[in-house]
């Protein structure tokens, strides 16, 4: 069944055309990698889907509700959760208080103490949870991540989007997340989008379909393995073998 | 519902509430008026304080010109009782709505600045209705309006309509800490927290933040126009150097950061500290016309080493205490 669907959307800045006439759906349970160089329109895509910018052209529905114009506060609650490409958590509150605002305010719809239980249980998926009443703004940058996927995951999304969320981690860290993903994916039955600009190695252990972006346009789409060693791939990646 | 009322019962709300209360029974029991006067003032540094937390300590928004809203609940309610003979009870309560109806009116604008934008935009405002009242013949325009003094007959007496005062201020001051109280408890509290630490993520996070804004703006507008009305009843006269006095926005400024913005218990313990600061140096002949100038130094040395004001280093340094110290 398809969740997401983009039609010919489009987004401009000034002159440039950061995101250009793309299409592609989001099945229900999918796993999806985006993938592309730096400023081939990703971050925009997903500002995009979750309503910081609206598209100049085209539509967007999820599960079948035309969203294109609707509020960006009003999504969340549809079942849409995000990370942010540079961990945005809210410093001066508790990691437990962050992780319980997604629950309070996403799909889950929690009350206060509902999210904070929420909260705990997801800290402790994620492994921080003895960082709980810890200020956020204190933790490392890996925490700061792995917080926002707890936060993101508290909101009990149907729809996560993860933003370049294992850039910098470490290879053990980053498998550690992908098993966790792909067990909650599985669980809870979220389909989730995490786009890279490399790491096309975590990539092919965890997508099973990829979107390549370059220079705003979608240029491939298809199952992983066969996408990542297409010859125009490896061109943009300039002339390396990617996996 | 439940969780409010639970809320209510927990020590660190309690122990405020106790101290306010004990404090305000003392000059009746004692029926000393020099200290009715001053804890008077002291009850309405709180009020006042603890209303400017709501959008500026918990949802960030630094609104500098926050005392017009004192200034308005006090013209509306001064008007009412001196061209109508209304209770001070009634024209205190339509001095509260209107100054929520106006901050909704002017928050659809305003609360789409943010930062120093904001702050000074509220001035703007603050300077304009000021300058509208000083302009409004049937308000008196620059010499403001005077009771007469039969109005306090319809309580007894001047002596009784100034006790009624008191005990409507602090009322007020409990009333205003405790809202504190159960907004920071509150889904509402947890989303305006997150709109002061990052206001573009909590739209995404599903926080529909134009309407959280406008909900804080107005109620911490709304209590401030009934300190205004309680106080120029007091008072017994309106003008508007003395309802729409920048100086005294500073002042709520000051409290709130000096005892923590963002915590319960910061702007009691600012208002208490405001209020001896002020004492000690007015009664200085060294300091008398520069007690704040002081205050503003003392401002700038808190921004800069203790931006969490007295409470929230004290939470910070004693974890013990966030037990007990909202
Ligand atoms: N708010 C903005 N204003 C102007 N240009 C922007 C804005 N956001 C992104 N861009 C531009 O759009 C292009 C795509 O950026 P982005 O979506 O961040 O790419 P990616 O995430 O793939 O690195 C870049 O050229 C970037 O500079
Ligand atoms: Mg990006």
């Amino acid at each position: 069944m398809e969740l997401l669907r983009l039609e010919n959307v489009t987004k401009r800045f000034g002159g440039l055309v950061a995101v250009n006439k793309v299409s592609f759906t989001v099945e229900k349970g999918e796993a999806i990698g985006i993938v592309g160089p730096n400023g081939s329109g990703k971050t925009t895509l997903y500002n995009l889907i979750n309503g910081v910018y609206f598209p100049d052209e085209g539509r967007i529905y999820f599960e079948g509700q035309d969203i294109t114009e609707l509020p960006t506060h009003a999504r969340a609650p549809l079942g849409m959760a995000r990370t942010f490409q540079i961990p945005r958590p809210f410093g001066g509150a508790t990691t437990r208080e962050n992780v319980a605002v997604g629950a309070m305010f996403g799909h889950a719809k929690a009350s206060v103490d509902e999210a904070l239980e929420i909260a705990d249980e997801y800290l402790k998926l994620v492994g921080i949870y003895d960082k709980g009443d810890v200020e956020a703004a204190r933790l490392t940058p890996l925490e700061k991540k792995l917080m926002e996927v707890a936060r993101a995951l508290a909101m009990k999304p149907k729809l996560l989007l993860l933003d370049e969320v294992m850039a910098g981690m470490n290879p053990s860290d980053i498998d550690q997340l992908i098993e966790l993903l792909k067990r909650v994916k599985e669980e809870e039955d979220i389909s989730i989008v995490s786009m890279v600009e490399h790491l096309m190695h975590a990539i092919t252990k965890f997508a099973e379909r990829v979107i390549v972006m370059h220079q705003g346009e979608k240029l491939l789409e298809g199952p992983t393995m066969e996408v990542l060693n297409h010859p125009k791939v490896v061109e943009i990646y300039l002339g390396k073998k990617v996996v | 519902m439940k969780d409010s009322l639970k809320n209510l019962t927990d020590v660190s709300l309690l122990w405020l509430l106790a101290i306010i209360a004990v404090m305000a029974v003392i000059p009746p029991i004692t029926n000393s008026i020099t200290m009715r006067e001053d804890i008077f003032l002291i009850l309405q540094y709180i009020a006042l304080a603890a209303s400017l937390n709501i959008i500026l300590g918990f949802t960030g928004y630094v609104s500098f010109g926050h005392i017009v809203y004192y200034g308005i609940g006090g013209y509306v309610a001064f008007a009412l009782m001196y061209f109508y003979g209304i209770h001070l009870i009634p024209a205190m309560i339509a001095g509260g709505i209107v100054c929520a109806i106006i901050a909704y009116l002017l928050g659809e604008a305003v609360l789409r600045l943010r930062g120093a934008y904001f702050a000074i935009a509220t001035i703007g405002i603050n300077e304009a209705v000021k300058a509208l009242v000083n302009n409004l013949e049937f308000l008196g325009g620059s010499a403001g309006l005077f009771f007469n003094f039969k109005i306090y007959q319809n309580y007894g007496g001047a002596g009784n309509a100034i006790w009624l005062a008191y005990y409507l201020m602090a009322i007020l001051a409990i009333v205003v800490i405790t809202s504190n109280y159960l907004i920071k408890k509150s889904k509402f509290g947890l989303g305006l927290m997150s709109i002061r630490e990052d206001e573009d993520a909590a739209i995404v996070l599903g926080i529909d933040t134009k309407k959280y804004k406008s909900l804080a703006y107005m109620l911490s507008a709304f209590f401030p126009g009934m300190v205004g009305a309680i106080f120029f009843f007091k008072n017994g006269n309106i003008e508007p150097v003395n309802a729409f006095h920048l100086l005294k926005s500073i002042e709520m400024i000051f409290m709130v950061v000096l005892g923590g913005f963002g915590t319960v218990t910061g702007p009691f313990v600012g208002s208490l500290l405001y209020e001896r600061i002020r004492g000690l140096l007015l009664v200085n002949p060294l300091f008398k016309d520069l007690h704040m100038a002081v205050a503003g130094i003392i401002l700038l040395l808190l921004i800069l080493f203790v931006p969490s004001g007295v409470i929230g280093y004290l939470r910070d340094k004693v974890a013990i205490l966030r037990r007990y110290v909202e």
